[in-house]
């Protein structure tokens, strides 16, 4: 039997306190039912004797104390989860919204989930072809990784996103895909720029959504990248399919997290965030990833907006230390026209090395990757300074890595958001802007390999 | 003993009607039986911080209390295997849960079943005191395991049994001053938070080879040293930390991964297996005992592991080991603190962190050290300790980082922006330091001879100047150099990209021994004075700067292990003979 309570004692939105309360347990899932019927969801964050302090999910408003019913379901926000989810929309606490039956449970699984074993772990190392030449090429992602865009206010990040969505393939495989997209705080316009892709290209019957909206409540924000993650980990590692997650957007999600926080009353760290922020995100960022035995795999894509177009930010910057690198989008290539605008020298992933190379991807990859770095990190110094000095104060190599350096950008990371490069080309565009290079210079390729792929003059 | 929970809040409990209880006990909470240790008391009520996720419980439940500190379990099984923040095994765990890591698992930490084989050392009639040593198992194939007398022991062997024993066997009984009998097994249990006991400690004078030639050569680290790696996500601090753990010439590695990646942990579990000890061609994993707590697990075992990491790394070193512990990341450490602090609604200190950050911080960096064991045979260990730290947005003016500094003895600081540039490992040569050059001096001189620190400083002089030419060049531009800047300018890219780059990813250049690392860099500053007297006798500068063998030169740290010497004689030979010929022919022109 489920006790009905009427001793709701205090309301601060998003928190409330619950009086003479009986076996309430932290982190219990409970609703609110109005006078009209309504009913609301909260969850406990403190039980102290007999007095609870919960949090609303949704407003506060029209929550009467006196006439308001709290009651406590005995388990912690859980997830029917079944493979019909796939196809359908469910808002932020993972309820349909699209008019379609509610989910005939094959499970009941908690968000929260349970920490990885890093003993059970499978170490990601299967190349993921998104056929964007600065992804494959120079940060290569794989398998089960966690790789997110750091993105700011007006750039393009979720042209980029739909188009690795679209593209991403595994080479030689053919497992079954699925994408969970979870809108976090977003606006409808850009949710239904992600949908229509989906839609546009067939992937929508393989894609759950979840769907928080601007105007959705915020606390339920919090809610949002669990419940899709709870649906990635079910259609992962139960029904072995390669899940890609995009959640989008996290600032959004960091922003909730603030705003219960500072009514908590808690001692703010940076920016006011509160001081587990980082604990918070590992928990879910860490839910990427592979399992010994078992076939399915989760490979994330988070995407946040840098407030200022700030790395140092803590949002962005608490999550590069958790995420295995990262894709920076940058103004000033948006501002010249160069599509996507990744900027590659900050943009990294940790993953590539094992992903990379013979029977991966190719013998040369991680040579010219090296020397294509080094190369466009050189020619950029070297167009600083002429802005400062002119062509003139530049030596003959630096002339040249200038010239490097606009080609690069120009053919290698301007391709567009539809072209769709098999690495083999991804390489060889890489080798045939290297020709422009003094041969000396290419110290981080093999002699053989110069031998084997540069374009003979 | 047991009391009942009043309040929950996340690893937050309360409980009271434990007025028995010591602080610092470890405590079983709620009918899961939870890990919780008692951080503070009042009257009867204790706030205990619970090592697993709390969700479900309530006030109500009950807390029973061991009436032990949190401890370790010390004895054969430790090496090549795998613990979370409180010792607990985790391929058992997984045996018993799954992939996931469920709550109240209760796993031995050293394995009860394994026989090892105990040969005794002792005999009976000897008089033995803390930290003789009774008996030896090989516990790996690297590795003698060195049972010794626990502390507070003292007396005669009566007894000492060979053969195959299980862990928990009595394997030998000593009898003490008072006659009391001490039934003596392989297992020794040690509470984290206290530094186990040495008779002496010593001044560090042995440097820790690491192969990597940024840091044994420029800035070097001693057995029984304190460092610090910081810097911003990207920086390459993972990877450093761990071609330290492979490359060390230590005889036992700690590698505590503290907060950070799941698959950061799988990487080091797979690749150590498989790696071999350049000095033994044992597998590595056969040296190595790995802590892991990721991030997503819970967040006041975290704060746990660093000591647990510590304490298993004192223990080696009683065994006369030389031993080192990574810890990646001591700023996560300190945020668990943080989050514990705040939850116990302490005043903050600097950012949220509490007022002792500093304190501990110190209390861990000190455990490190040269020590003469306990022990009746003068045996030394050590404890060398290398954390990283993850400053926010890599701003090194943040409490962790800055506490950090007043302690440790060799600073690695990690630039971004050499990073961006693929520059590995990206220590940046101008704000690194190390205070241990002037007391391991005497042993490089001693090795090498005096060329070795000569080259050194002579490199890093070349390294300074060139960031004041840089300047100039920013504003003037290079023609407004003169030769001879030029030339500084040219060798230092030659030491910054032919000697400091090092791919940590690539067999022939991972490890790089003392003698290849001093070759290396004295072909590059013999270039350097070649040039020099070339230039004196009027020879062409950008023919000096393009001769052949600089491309040598610049693949030269590729040179196979083995055979490097007769490769980098040719090429200095060749060099020579180069340079002449730029000689001759600006005489002739």
């Amino acid at each position: 039997m489920i006790k009905e309570y009427k001793t709701i004692k205090e309301i601060a939105s998003p928190l409330m306190v619950v009086e003479h309360v009986e076996g309430v347990t932290y982190d219990e899932l409970g609703e609110i039912e109005l006078p009209s019927g309504e009913v609301r969801r909260c969850k406990v964050l403190e039980v102290e004797g007999d007095r609870a302090v919960v949090q609303l999910f949704e407003s506060a408003q029209g929550i009467n104390l006196a006439q308001s019913k709290a009651r406590f379901l005995g388990h912690p926000q859980q997830l029917a989860v079944s493979e019909d989810m796939l196809g359908r929309v469910f808002n932020g606490m993972g309820q349909p919204i699209d008019g379609g039956p509610d989910i005939l449970a094959e499970a009941h699984m908690d968000i929260n989930g349970l920490p990885m074993n890093p003993a059970a772990r499978a170490y990601p190392a299967e190349f993921i072809q998104t056929g964007v030449s600065t992804i494959d090429g120079l940060n290569t992602l794989v398998r089960g990784q966690k790789l997110p865009i750091f993105s700011g206010s007006g750039l393009p990040h979720a042209a980029l996103a739909a188009q690795i969505a679209r593209q991403a393939r595994v080479l030689g495989d053919n497992e079954t895909f699925a994408v969970v997209f979870a809108a976090i705080g977003i606006t409808f316009e850009e949710s239904e720029y992600f949908i229509n892709d989906f839609r546009r290209t067939g992937a929508i019957d393989r894609t759950v959504v979840f769907s928080n909206l601007a105007n959705d409540p915020a606390v339920e924000r919090i809610a949002t990248p669990r419940v899709a993650l709870t649906a990635a980990e079910y259609l992962a590692f139960e029904k072995d399919m390669q899940v890609l997650v995009i959640l989008t957007d996290i600032t959004n999600y960091a922003e909730a997290l603030r705003e219960v926080s500072a009514a908590k009353k808690e001692v703010p760290g940076r920016r006011g965030y509160p001081g587990y922020l980082y604990t918070d995100l590992a928990t879910l960022y860490e839910r990427a990833g592979r399992r010994q035995g078992k076939k399915g795999s989760i490979t994330m894509i988070p995407i946040l907006t840098m407030p200022e177009d700030d790395k140092t930010h803590p949002i962005p910057d608490l999550t590069g230390y958790i995420t295995e690198g990262q894709i920076i989008l940058s103004r000033e290539l948006h501002r010249k026209g160069i599509v996507p605008p990744v900027d590659v020298l900050p943009s990294l992933s940790r993953l590539k090395d094992k992903g990379i190379g013979e029977g991966k991807t190719r013998e040369d990859h991680a040579g010219t990757m090296n020397q294509l770095f080094a190369g466009y990190s050189r020619g950029k110094d070297a167009k600083e300074l002429m802005t400062i000095l002119g062509e003139a104060a530049l030596s003959e190599d630096d002339k040249l890595f200038a010239k490097f350096a606009d080609e690069f950008e120009k053919r290698y990371v301007s391709q567009g958001n539809t072209t769709n490069r098999s690495i083999q080309e991804t390489l060889d565009l890489g080798w045939e802007l290297l020709s422009i290079l003094p041969r000396r210079e290419l110290k981080r390729v093999k002699p053989e390999m110069i031998e084997k792929y540069m374009p003979k003059k | 003993m047991s009391g009942t929970i009043t309040k929950v809040s996340g690893p937050l409990v309360v409980a009271e009607g434990l007025a028995d209880a010591n602080v610092s006990d470890v405590v079983r909470v709620g009918s899961q039986r939870l890990i919780g240790e008692i951080l503070n008391m009042t009257g009867d009520q204790a706030s205990i911080q619970v090592y697993e996720e709390t969700s479900g419980l309530g006030p109500g439940a009950q807390v029973v209390t061991t009436g032990m500190p949190m401890s370790v379990e010390l004895g054969p099984g430790m090496l090549d295997n795998i613990y979370d923040g409180i010792q607990r095994p985790l391929p058992e765990m997984r045996a018993q849960s799954g992939d996931c890591i469920a709550r109240g698992i209760d796993v031995p930490a050293l394995n009860r079943e394994k026989k090892w084989d105990f040969v005794p050392v002792a005999k009976p009639g000897d008089k033995v005191g803390p930290g003789d040593v009774l008996g030896t198992v090989q516990e790996t194939s690297a590795i003698l395991h060195k049972i010794m007398v626990p502390n507070g022991i003292t007396g005669e062997v009566v007894s000492v049994e060979s053969g195959e024993h299980v862990v928990e066997d009595v394997v030998a009984v000593v009898r003490d001053t008072k006659g009391v009998e001490h039934k003596l097994t392989m297992i020794q249990r040690w509470p984290v938070r206290i530094a186990r006991p040495y008779q002496k400690k010593y001044v560090p004078r042995r440097p820790m080879n690491s192969g990597q030639r940024i840091i044994d050569t420029m800035f070097p680290i001693a057995k029984g040293g304190t460092a610090a790696v910081p810097g911003p996500f990207g920086s390459g601090k993972t990877v450093v930390q761990h071609q330290l753990a492979k490359w060390s010439d230590v005889d036992i590695v700690i590698y505590i991964g503290c907060g950070e990646r799941g698959n950061e942990m799988t990487d080091v579990l797979m690749e150590f297996p498989e790696l071999k000890d350049p000095r033994n061609g044992e597998p590595l994993m056969k040296r190595t005992v790995l802590i892991a707590n990721t991030s997503d697990m819970p967040v006041a075992a975290r704060e746990a592991s660093i000591y647990t990491g510590i304490t298993i790394a004192e223990y080696f070193r009683d065994m006369g080991y030389d031993v080192a512990v990574l810890a990646d990341s001591t700023s996560r450490w300190a945020e668990a603190l943080r989050e514990m602090s705040g939850r116990l609604e302490e005043m903050p200190g600097e950012e949220g962190y509490p007022a002792y950050l500093a304190s501990r911080l110190a209390q861990f960096y000190e455990r490190a050290g040269v020590v003469e064991c306990m022990g009746s045979d003068e045996r030394q260990g050590s404890v060398t300790a290398i954390g990283a730290v993850s400053p926010p947005g890599g701003d090194i003016s943040e409490p962790v980082a800055q506490a950090t500094m007043r302690i440790v003895k060799v600073f690695w600081a990690l630039d971004s922006s050499l990073a961006y540039a693929r520059h590995f490992p990206a220590i940046n040569w101008l704000t690194s330091y190390s205070l241990y050059l002037d007391s391991l001096e005497s042993w490089y001189t001693q090795q090498f001879g005096e060329a070795y620190m000569a080259n050194r400083s002579k490199a890093m002089h070349i390294l300074q100047e060139e960031s004041e030419l840089q300047e100039i060049v920013r504003l003037v531009g290079q023609d407004a150099l003169s030769a001879s800047d030029r030339l500084t300018m040219e060798t230092a890219k030659m030491i910054r990209e032919d000697f400091l780059q090092q791919n940590a990813f690539v067999d022939e250049d991972a490890y790089s021994s003392y003698a290849k690392q001093f070759r290396l860099l004295d072909i590059i500053l013999r270039y350097d004075v070649l040039c020099r007297e070339a230039l004196d006798k009027g020879a062409d500068m950008n023919g000096l700067f393009a001769i052949d063998a600089r491309e040598k030169i610049g693949r030269a740290k590729m040179a196979d292990a083995e055979t490097f010497a007769a490769d980098y004689d040719a090429i200095e030979a060749q060099m020579k003979d180069e340079i002449a010929k730029v000689i001759a022919g600006g005489e002739e022109a």
